[in-house]
């Protein structure tokens, strides 16, 4: 369904991806693993079309959309949960949660009152500003803002970074719920072990290129070891 | 191996041809009719202010748009020397200098507060009520303005000399008088903008206006930074005010605080010139005189020309045309920017 | 009673400022721009309504409804093939651009209509007024002032209860995140300043009815709008609207004691809020 073929992404003279290639099937999930700055996010930020490429580069069923806007791209249904969450400071959580839909309206499985249910948290504090609410919180909303449009590709950028584990594993727990409703998911994880569990597939990413790819549940720990650090363990 | 440097061969250039241009400028009267001592005059006064906004808003990131106020306030200052203290014109030029420099001051302390964009409004707002107030001075005529008495104008300094030297009339050696000192004062502030922008305040600045934030990081004092510049670019327009009116020796609130004359024909300077360069409000002004003598049978067309080519130099050359020929041709008459100079370093992006 | 006579003048001149101001806290507030071509617009506007009256015969209000959708598409071109090219981190280039959009627009509408004084004819409402006891109100400037709460309260609904609305606000906050959200930012600019078009039409209205006015007065209309906006405070239009109060009061209080005082009186007022509260009187919390 999504495909980017030698994919390459610059901030000013440096370069931060150089031919990237990845898929991802309807309804899969990938995980994309990586140390920091090895390019997972960038490799986002290209996909959502928030860095430019050439129209080619990224292929949504078969169309080249890699010159897109953001805007554009997301309508399509290839939504994303932005590293760091980045909330509205000036919506509250059900604003914040009503701005994620009301660009592309579908058919589907999310809409406020299910995304409600799937975080029942956030029906509490609907009221409050996004940015009142904990980490974890804020995360969930991010979640929900993103499925609000009943995207066909949900892309999660870090969604564990900074959290404690009884909230990664609540959010995590949210994520089977999500393919049921059909969507495919790029997980972006820094935590290997959780991103194995749920994923069908991962990448491996390191400085700027893929140097693993493998089924989740064949991949050996050698193999993952050096192809984040660049050493055989 | 490797150095610093800001030199280049068009600077080599410019370092020798410069005082050849200097000491032509000044026999020029010699040979140049009154015309065009007056078109000169003109010109490098409007340099002068252009210079002047050039280092606000292009190197300091002051976008002022209150400059007439300084303009008024100088020339204020001048004639109030002459017709209240009695002091020669001349001679009542820095006080020009010296009120707009004590105008800036409170100028700074309210624009300063305004964040951006409304920093530009703000200075506006002084430039206004300044009008207003110099308006209700009824001793230099009020809302109407006066004239420099006509014992004053004619016993400037100087020009008794420059009526034997060129065989003269009295009126074109206030011209010739005006014209040469406008030129020392051109000569003076782009030889100390260009000073400035090669010494180490240069880099501090650059880093003021690129990012107050970093620059505080690093250890510069942006705050002191601003007023200093403000304040100096102040006090050279209140200079350059007093001269405009000396040679023109009326004034009146709604002239000598137009904001079209004295801020937006010098905005338009700098940015069709180019702005954050020394070379782009030269050949601004040249653009500038040129469109202005070809259009000026037309009224209000030629400023609204003025005001869309601007727009569209903003637009399309957002660096203005000093810019196009740079890039082409890496020209840098002035050139104030550091560059690496050294081996080449081979296997290089 | 001549003070209190001279105060409610003054309050309900604030209102004429708020309608020049809301138009410019609204663009500023969603994407950080400063228009100083606001003034010029407003005097645009006012001739547009002036020529539905005097080529089309239309009355000044069917007039300004004509001139409603051609503001709004002015305002939306101009953003869309102007202003958004310019908009940046960098806040040199728009004001730049607006400085000189100024300029051309005084000295084109100087050229076409003439330096001459102009009037929007309203008839018998012009000296109409309203006999309140203790003071008696101009009816003109009465519904001057009431189109400004109407705008206000129109606006913040706007603002705050439509998907539209949110979508300013989402874009204000994080443009690059609201385009993760299928917001076009530059649409959504464009269709800010078209609105803002249409308050810049009521305003014309009024200002056209209320005196006279011609091509050189834009600027100062800009200004009047902006010392509204920072007295006060960024971000909210009743703040703006009381600070149109304070210009408005301390200008038909300096006007009575010295006609000529009145613009300076206004001026000062300004002055010295910015001296006792540099971020006005009702900042928002968060900046
Ligand atoms: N805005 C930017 N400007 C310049 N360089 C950037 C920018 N964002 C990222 N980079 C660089 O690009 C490279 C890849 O960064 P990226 O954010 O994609 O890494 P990442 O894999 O997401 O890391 P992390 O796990 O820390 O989030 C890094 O070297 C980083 O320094
Ligand atoms: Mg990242």
């Amino acid at each position: 369904m999504l495909e980017t073929h030698g994919l390459t992404a610059n901030y000013g003279q440096f370069r931060a991806l150089f031919g990237v290639d990845i898929t991802v099937a309807a309804g899969e999930c990938v995980a994309i693993i990586g140390a920091n700055g090895a390019g997972k996010s960038t490799l986002m930020r290209s996909i959502t079309g928030v860095l430019g490429n050439e129209p080619g580069m990224v292929l949504h069923r078969g169309e080249p959309i890699g010159a897109l806007s953001s805007a554009e791209i997301m309508k399509r249904g290839i939504a994303m949960v932005p590293e760091g969450r980045r909330l509205f400071p000036s919506l509250t959580v059900e604003e914040n949660l009503l701005v994620g839909g009301q660009a592309r309206k579908v058919p589907g499985p999310w809409s406020l009152d299910t995304v409600y249910d799937l975080f029942p948290i956030l029906r509490e504090r609907r009221k409050s500003p996004g940015t009142a609410l904990s980490g974890g919180q804020q995360q969930m909303v991010a979640i929900g803002r993103a499925l609000m449009s009943n995207p066909e590709l949900l892309l999660c950028d870090e969604i564990s970074l900074g959290l404690a584990p009884v909230i990664i594993r609540d959010i995590y727990a949210a994520l089977p719920r999500i393919r049921e409703g059909g969507a495919a998911i790029v997980l972006v994880e820094q935590d290997i072990g959780k991103a194995l569990a749920v994923a069908d597939r991962v990448y491996c990413m390191m400085e700027g290129r893929v140097t693993l790819v493998a089924k989740a549940a064949e991949v050996a720990r050698e193999q993952i070891h050096s192809a984040y650090f660049g050493v055989a363990a | 191996m490797y150095r610093m440097t800001t030199h280049t061969r068009a600077g080599a250039v410019t370092a020798i041809s410069a005082p050849i241009f200097i000491v032509a400028a000044l026999a020029l009267p010699a040979v140049a009719s009154r015309g065009v001592v007056q078109d000169l005059f003109f010109i490098l006064t409007m340099l002068t202010l252009a210079q002047i906004w050039n280092l606000l808003a292009g190197y300091g990131g002051l976008v002022s748009v209150g400059q007439q106020a300084f303009v008024g306030i100088g020339a204020y200052a001048m004639f109030a020397g002459v017709i209240l203290l009695g002091w020669n014109p001349v001679l009542a030029i820095p006080l020009g200098g010296l009120a707009a420099l004590v105008l800036a001051v409170p100028t700074a302390f309210f624009a300063f507060r305004l964040q951006g964009a409304y920093f530009a409004i703000g200075t506006w707002v002084i430039a206004e009520v300044t009008r207003l107030l110099v308006a209700q001075w009824k001793a230099l005529g009020g809302g109407t303005g006066t004239s420099l008495p006509r014992e004053a104008t004619s016993s400037i300094l100087g020009t008794d000399a420059i009526r034997t030297l060129f065989g003269l009339r009295e009126a074109a050696a206030r011209d010739v008088l005006a014209y040469w000192l406008a030129l020392a004062l051109v000569v003076a502030v782009t030889g100390g903008i260009y000073w400035l922008l090669r010494s180490r305040l240069g880099l501090a600045l650059a880093a003021v206006r690129d990012n107050v934030d970093a620059a505080q990081s690093v250890g510069v004092d942006t705050g002191r930074l601003r007023w200093a510049v403000f304040l100096i670019a102040a006090a050279a327009t209140g200079l350059t005010g007093a001269l405009v009116f000396l040679q023109t020796a009326r004034i009146s609130p709604g002239a000598a605080f137009a904001v079209t004359d004295w801020t937006a024909n010098v905005i338009f300077i700098v940015v069709i010139g180019g702005i954050g360069t020394i070379e782009g409000p030269i050949l601004g002004v040249l653009v500038f005189f040129a469109l202005r003598s070809a259009l000026a049978d037309y009224g209000s067309w030629y400023l609204m020309t003025l005001g869309l080519i601007a727009v569209v130099v903003m637009l399309f050359a957002p660096k203005g045309l000093w810019g196009l020929i740079a890039s082409r041709n890496g020209l840098h008459l002035f050139p104030a920017r550091r560059r690496l100079t050294g081996p080449k370093i081979e296997g290089g992006i | 009673m001549i003070w209190l006579d001279i105060l409610v003048q003054g309050i309900l001149l604030g209102g004429l400022y708020a309608l020049f101001a809301a138009g410019l806290s609204l663009v500023f507030g969603i994407m950080r721009l400063v228009n100083l071509a606001h003034g010029d617009l407003i005097i645009l506007a006012a001739y547009l309504v002036l020529m539905g009256v005097t080529l089309l015969g239309l009355s000044p209000w069917i007039a300004a409804l004509v001139a409603v959708p051609v503001m709004f598409a002015l305002g939306w071109l101009l953003q869309a093939a102007v202003l958004n090219r310019v908009l940046g981190k960098d806040i040199l280039p728009p004001l730049l651009v607006t400085f000189g959009l100024s300029v051309a627009l005084q000295n084109g509408l100087l050229e076409v209509f003439s330096a001459d004084s102009r009037r929007i004819p309203v008839g018998a409402l012009e000296g109409a007024s309203l006999d309140l006891g203790l003071v008696t109100v101009g009816i003109m400037p009465l519904m001057t002032f009431a189109s400004a709460i109407v705008m206000i309260i129109g606006l913040n609904g706007l603002f705050y209860h439509t998907a539209l609305g949110r979508a300013f606000r989402a874009t204000s906050d994080d443009a690059v995140t609201a385009g993760l959200m299928g917001i076009e930012p530059k649409r959504i600019f464009a269709i800010a300043t078209g609105i803002a078009m249409v308050v810049v039409t009521l305003a014309a209205l009024y200002l056209g009815m209320r005196a006279n006015f011609d091509p050189s007065i834009g600027p100062a209309r800009l200004i009047y709008a902006f010392e509204a906006v920072i007295i006060g405070g960024l971000g909210s239009l009743w703040g703006t609207l009381a600070g149109g109060i304070i210009i408005g009061v301390a200008q038909t209080f300096g006007a009575a004691l010295n006609p000529e005082w009145q613009i300076l009186a206004g001026h000062i007022a300004f002055l010295a809020v910015m001296l006792l509260k540099p971020r006005g009187l009702f900042p928002r919390a968060v900046d």
